[in-house]
């Protein structure tokens, strides 16, 4: 698998699935949100995770960081299964895992000084004294661009950019190993964007960190990320690193995303691949393989067997005709 | 070419207690019969606010039309009584908005909604304006129009609420069609069908649109003519392929610059500080504290408008090609 085989795995993901019962008049119904994904993120690298909204991305990440439970598969971090430690490993392990969330308006507590927000982590894992504490924060201010006397300001004091700084700043606090970001600049105004985007790749090359980077705005994923999975409908379409899978896509549904990115230049003439109708719901997932009702490649077998996950030189692809 | 749309000077503040928002400060432009225009800008630089005083929809008070002329076939919209502008809303101008979640009425069925419109305008009776009704949304590309009729918006996803919204909008064939953000809440694949859906329907039917988004990727997509938008202000007015390849204003080629490409993965140049709230702009050039060719005039005097070819900028040193730049000593 060329480098990447070098590289030591930090978190594998061994065929994950999420459900979610609800209970309504009409009886029980399943989402299936997660159905079976697996991919490993390596130590030092940006994973990217793509796809439309309701292919299960924020719950591959909310899963991960162990905010839910899954209903069946492994979450592997650094070799030990995160579902199965004690209680002590996990607090641990909780350090090690950090994520900023998306909304930037709705994550930071409107009651809570910015100090406070930042210092809070330090304060569950008993770390240092009140002072030193104090110290750490604002260095960790000053590290993503804001002044370190901001410390007793109120976050409505703060526009969406400085808020999403506030944001990565609680998750570095702890000097995690790998932080899941949740479309952290979909919020965000463009000019903004950038500076958070640089803001991310600095501390990563500068903290050694692991990024898992959920967004789907394909050009950010494109512009951050080392590797790309393509999810749809709560499974892995694609697996590849980004370059191949900007240049030459293997699944008919990456083709089709990377086509409907709009691209900011007048004169460029593309053939646009329009997928039709929506995606379908998970509750209730069309047979065979799930994008077939979309696909304009769709055989008789893709609307009755699953396709298997193929490794196709330095990728996986879940699809029974991949694109050549 | 005709002229459908012409705002001179328009003046849109906002009046609180303890202070006054000028959210729109002196925008004027216009939009020829037939024409894509495309407004750009960030979050509070007042391109809503723009069209929201296009079809008088700003709530008033705190707002008020300070001063300025929005005139629509040579008729100035601010002049007309509320009774008079119920009749242009939705029948000669109509208006797409941003959240197709929120802007259906969840207590109506679709098809109620659709025909509330053609009754209320078009004088159609229940039968004609059903028909009607069920023609649009099968324009839309919406399935089974008939059943869909009596869906409820909550029964439909983001997009298809994003279709109905537009069959609403063009039911009454209105001259002029302002699309206030209609992709931002969906996703690609979807946004792509809406957009194409849009470029058809404005061939088939010969609309006028005036589009607004932030997004540069739409906007080479859709514009014939673009106006860039900086506090409240046009700061650059040009051709589509004029704003892409000869940026004058140094914002817009900031603008370019911080978007990531598909293409590089380069460290993003950025626009360094933030977008100003509308109490808080600058004196002088309300860009020059981002800006990183301003110079101590631009902190002192408002700088003037210059043509440049085609393409109208509102700044002290517009940005020249290498081959102007020469002759002008920078670049």
């Amino acid at each position: 698998m060329g480098d990447s085989d070098k590289k030591i795995p930090l978190l594998e993901v061994k065929d994950l699935g999420k459900d979610f019962v609800s209970k309504g008049s009409r009886g029980k119904k399943t989402v299936h949100a997660l159905n079976g994904i697996s991919f490993t993120v390596y130590q030092g690298e940006t994973f990217g995770l793509v796809g439309e909204s309701g292919c299960g991305k924020t719950t591959a990440g909310r899963v991960i960081n162990c905010l839910t439970k899954p209903t069946r598969g492994q979450v592997l971090f650094e070799g030990k299964d995160l579902f199965q430690m004690s209680k002590t490993e996990m607090k641990k392990a909780r350090r090690e895992i950090q994520m900023i969330f998306q909304d930037p308006f709705a994550s930071l507590d409107p009651r809570m000084t910015i100090g406070k927000i930042i210092e809070e982590p330090l304060v569950i894992h008993r770390i240092g004294s009140g002072n030193e504490r104090r110290e750490k924060v604002k260095k960790m201010l000053e590290r993503v661009g804001l002044q370190p006397d901001y410390y007793n300001r109120y976050p409505h004091e703060f526009s969406g950019g400085q808020r999403q700084r506030i944001g990565i700043a609680r998750a570095l606090i702890l000097n995690p190993k790998l932080v899941i970001c949740d479309e952290p600049v979909s919020a965000l105004d463009v000019s903004v964007q950038s500076q958070i985007l640089n803001l991310l790749d600095d501390l990563q090359k500068e903290l050694g960190l692991t990024y898992i980077f959920i967004a789907h705005g394909l050009s950010v994923v494109k512009h951050i990320s080392d590797r790309v999975g393509v999810m749809y409908l709560g499974k892995m379409a694609e697996v590849v690193n980004a370059e191949q899978l900007f240049e030459k896509p293997a699944h008919p549904y990456t083709q089709a995303l990377l086509s409907a990115n709009p691209i900011p230049d007048p004169d460029f003439v593309k053939q646009r691949i329009i997928l039709e109708g929506d995606i379908p719901s998970a509750s209730n997932p069309p047979a065979g393989c799930y994008f077939h009702t979309r696909c304009r490649y769709c055989k008789q077998i893709c609307r009755e067997k699953e396709p298997p996950y193929r490794q196709i030189g330095d990728r996986i692809v879940a699809c029974h005709f991949p694109l050549e | 070419m005709e002229k459908l749309l012409e705002v001179n000077d328009l003046r849109t503040y906002f009046f609180t207690p303890d202070k006054t928002i000028p959210a729109v400060d002196g925008v004027s432009f216009h939009i020829n019969k037939g024409e894509t225009l495309c407004i750009v800008g960030e979050s509070g630089s007042g391109k809503s606010v723009t069209s929201l005083s296009v079809m008088q929809l700003v709530p008033t008070p705190p707002g008020k039309y300070v001063s300025g002329q929005i005139l629509f076939e040579g008729e100035d919209i601010l002049k007309k009584t509320e009774s008079e502008m119920c009749g242009i809303r939705g029948n000669i101008i109509s208006m797409i908005y941003q959240e197709p979640m929120t802007s259906l009425n969840p207590v109506f069925s679709i098809g109620d909604q659709l025909m509330e419109t053609l009754r209320i305008h078009q004088k159609l009776t229940k039968k004609e304006a059903q028909k009607k009704a069920v023609h649009m949304l099968s324009l839309v590309g919406i399935s089974d129009p008939e059943s869909r009729m009596r869906e409820y918006p909550h029964q439909l996803s983001g997009g298809m609420r994003q279709r109905v919204m537009i069959a609403m909008g063009l039911s009454c064939e209105p001259k002029l069609l302002i699309a206030d953000e209609p992709t931002t809440a969906l996703d690609v694949t979807i946004q792509a069908q809406i957009l194409d859906l849009m470029k058809k329907l404005k061939q088939e039917l010969d609309m006028t649109i005036l589009f607004i988004t932030h997004d540069l990727g739409v906007v080479a997509e859709m514009a014939q003519r673009v106006i860039v938008m900086y506090g409240g202000r046009v700061v650059e007015e040009a051709e589509v392929r004029e704003i892409f390849k000869n940026p004058r204003h140094p914002y817009t080629l900031g603008l370019l610059k911080c978007i990531p490409r598909m293409d590089s993965r380069q460290k993003l140049e950025v626009i360094k500080g933030m977008v100003p709230s509308p109490d808080q702009f600058a004196k002088g050039c309300r860009f020059h504290p981002r800006c990183p060719y301003a110079k101590e005039l631009c902190t002192r005097e408002e700088p003037p408008q210059q043509m440049i070819g085609t393409t109208r900028v509102t700044c002290h040193f517009p940005l020249h090609t290498e081959k102007e730049g020469e002759r002008n000593g920078r670049q």
